[in-house]
């Protein structure tokens, strides 16, 4: 049986005579190269051993998959039941350290909402593209619990918020007119990343994701020197990354804007006692407003109808600008860089070769096909930059309407776009205190000293 | 009570944004989960005939051990007793000392086999924990038979987005492969298993065991001869849209 199963290429022994002396080879092998097909030296006809098959490299396991979805949704439901039920800082907080450790370091922060996009995004632009179940899981449950529960899923779930959180500790308000100008970077990223991802040209979201690199204690110095800086900048300005980058953030600002249930300051009524004006960190904290004075209230009906007005003009105005920007766009994909140098090395304008056109030279690919190739690319994303350039004036435009709309609020309210859950301002809340768990401390302290409580 | 009437407009207003943003996440979600239907899950591969075993798989990616790793595809193996994948080009002796191999962690593990008249020949098998993916034994074998290529390794590779080391390989090598496909082979060697499954079938007789074991290296060879035929299909599909707008 041995013998039979040897398997060995037909023309081996007329071959066997070319497998040289051991001490020849190697030189003749050397001056011989590239080895052609032709050329390789048989397998030997052994006598009694058996060629072993090479197997397939081993297969993923989806299990790890399925738990961290399993995970998600508990951690969203028990992230939403401390933030609106409970009211309860410390459990969320717990929470966000249990998710640091779980979405973070174990999981080392993939699979992410918010990378999660892009795979959706992919997937509408590339219909041969399959986005996993778990992927669109991890995309949509985010959203779905933000538009009945509000952001918990940033409060308490998120890795990249829970880094944040916890390094958040002394944080100054930012003045609003920067934190609304800033405020619009995320929208801007999420078209960018959406245009990159439709493409197939790549994932920016996880590419310039500042956290992945700590999570994975390991990545290239300039991400981790971002991550870094974003850390130290989070010990000031609460949250840097959600705020003024996040993706997803946007996404869930926009739904949280008609969850079902939020979070209040004050679980009953709010006394206006001012002791939360200053609780938030990420400054989401609005204030009760006072009527309009009369003779004002003409010129804020102006603002608004010009802002209206103003909104189809930038649309427009976007495209036209955002159509300029394909050259630079398309400049991302790795294929414009190598038909840009191989160009100018044909033109005899760089010296030397890099590795990825050495690479192409090698492959024997025409110069027409890759410049073609580039070519078609770039064309494509002149209607993409159109498309990023008309999202960019909705979103400008949608900015001015919102700040030309006069809210009436009566209490202390957080902004529901803004707000991230995070339940720290429970505890500014005296209203809180009587209402929830510190009854049971007034109680104490109301027996421990009954004469000087009597006496208030 | 103009002030009720008011949250009452807002109520409803937000109300309905709510159920109209739900039905259409939860109808768009649906509609991508049913065209991945259509489709198979995808995986991060590289193409061995593309690689040119620059080494960036052993520092691009975001493991701190690769998740590519060295295969040895054994049919198109040699079994020299001087390996190029093995030893050092200017080794100092013939033997299995560090410095005079190639690999920079001892990952080839060289396995005297039998010897014919006068020529002794070796097996090599690659040591998958060792194995850190540098490619300088594939480089080396290139020299010869080229049966030692780069694979990722499916159970430990974090299929990310954004793999790192595919936006890194300057022979833009990575596919993103069928799952159930798991590896891409060098184009030479489809033949080779195709031969030796024929072989296999042939001469299984009434083994159940052998002959399916047969069979599935048919059936490996065949998605390989698939994936390649796609492969060719694009790439002219590629070129037929490009021509009239390059002319």
């Amino acid at each position: 049986m041995a013998a039979s199963e040897v398997f060995a290429n037909p023309r081996s022994a007329a071959r066997a005579s070319r497998f040289l002396p051991a001490g020849a080879a190697f030189v003749t092998a050397l001056a011989a190269l590239p080895a052609r097909a032709s050329d390789i030296i048989p397998v030997p006809d052994f006598t009694d051993y058996r060629v072993p098959i090479s197997v397939p490299p081993a297969v993923a396991n989806p299990a790890w998959e399925w738990l961290s979805v399993l995970l998600l949704v508990l951690a969203l439901g028990l992230a939403s039941y401390l933030a609106l039920v409970r009211r309860s800082r410390r459990g969320l907080y717990g929470l966000t350290i249990a998710s640091l450790l779980w979405f973070g370091f174990f999981r080392e922060g993939c699979v992410c909402p918010i990378g999660a996009i892009q795979n959706v995004a992919l997937a509408g632009g590339d219909p041969s593209y399959a986005l996993p179940l778990s992927v669109l899981l991890f995309f949509l449950l985010p959203v779905v619990f933000t538009l009945f529960f509000g952001r918990t899923f940033c409060a308490a779930v998120c890795p990249l918020g829970a880094i944040q959180e916890v390094v958040a500790v002394r944080p100054v308000q930012v003045p609003r007119w920067l934190d609304h100008g800033l405020g619009l970077v995320p929208f801007f990223y999420l078209g960018v990343a959406v245009l990159y991802a439709a493409s197939a040209t790549g994932f920016v979201v996880c590419r310039y994701d500042p956290f992945v690199a700590m999570f994975r204690l390991s990545g290239n110095l300039n991400m981790l020197v971002f991550g870094a800086a974003v850390l130290l900048i989070g010990v000031f300005v609460g949250r840097p990354y959600c705020r003024y980058l996040c993706p997803l953030g946007a996404v869930l600002a926009v739904c949280s804007r008609t969850a079902k249930w939020h979070v209040r300051i004050a679980p009953t009524r709010c006394t206006q006692c001012r002791l939360c004006e200053s609780s938030c960190p990420y400054g989401a904290i609005e204030f009760p407003t006072r009527p309009l004075p009369r003779q004002l209230r003409s010129a804020a009906r102006t603002r608004l109808a010009t802002a209206i007005g103003l909104a189809p003009l930038l649309v427009l105005s976007g495209s036209l600008v955002g159509g300029m920007l394909a050259l630079p766009l398309a400049r991302l994909h790795p294929e414009d860089r190598l038909a840009e140098r191989v160009l100018l090395e044909d033109q005899g304008q760089v010296e030397g070769t890099t590795d990825a056109s050495e690479a192409f030279r090698g492959v024997g690919h025409p110069i027409e096909q890759l410049v073609g190739d580039v070519l078609a690319r770039r064309a494509g994303f002149r209607t993409g930059g159109r498309w990023l350039g008309a999202w960019a004036g909705l979103v400008v435009g949608g900015k001015l309407i919102f700040l030309a709309i006069r809210g009436k609020r009566e209490d202390y309210l957080p902004d529901r776009g803004r707000c991230v859950s995070c339940g720290r301002c429970y505890k500014y809340c005296p209203e809180d205190q009587v209402v929830l768990g510190d009854l049971r401390a007034q109680a104490e302290y109301e027996a421990a000293e009954p004469a000087e409580v009597a006496s208030q | 009570m103009p002030d009720t009437a008011q949250t009452d407009r807002r109520g409803f207003l937000t109300d309905a944004l709510r159920t109209t943003g739900g039905f259409a996440l939860v109808g768009a979600g649906g509609f991508l989960a049913g065209r991945r239907g259509r489709t198979e899950l995808k995986v991060w591969q590289l193409d061995p005939d593309k690689c040119t075993a620059c080494g960036n798989c052993a520092t691009y990616c975001v493991l701190d051990v690769s998740a590519v790793k060295c295969v040895n595809f054994f049919d198109m193996c040699g079994f020299c007793d001087i390996c190029t994948g093995y030893f050092e080009t200017n080794y100092w002796s013939l033997d299995t000392a560090a410095e005079n191999q190639l690999c920079p962690t001892g990952a080839v593990i060289r396995r005297f086999v039998e010897e014919q008249s006068g020529q002794r020949f070796y097996e090599y098998t690659i040591d998958g924990p060792l194995c850190i993916g540098c490619g300088k034994c594939v480089k080396g074998c290139a020299l010869m038979n080229g049966s030692m290529y780069l694979q990722v390794e499916h159970d430990r590779c974090l299929d990310c987005n954004e793999c790192a080391i595919a936006t890194a390989c300057p022979a833009e090598a990575f596919y993103r492969i069928p799952a159930e496909q798991v590896e891409i082979l060098k184009q030479s060697t489809i033949g080779i298993l195709e031969r030796r499954g024929r072989h296999r079938v042939r001469t299984a007789g009434d083994d159940p065991q052998l002959r399916s074991e047969g069979l599935s290296l048919l059936a490996r060879a065949a998605a390989q001869r698939q994936w390649r035929a796609w492969q060719e299909e694009w790439d002219a599909r590629q070129q037929g849209e490009e021509e009239p707008s390059g002319s």
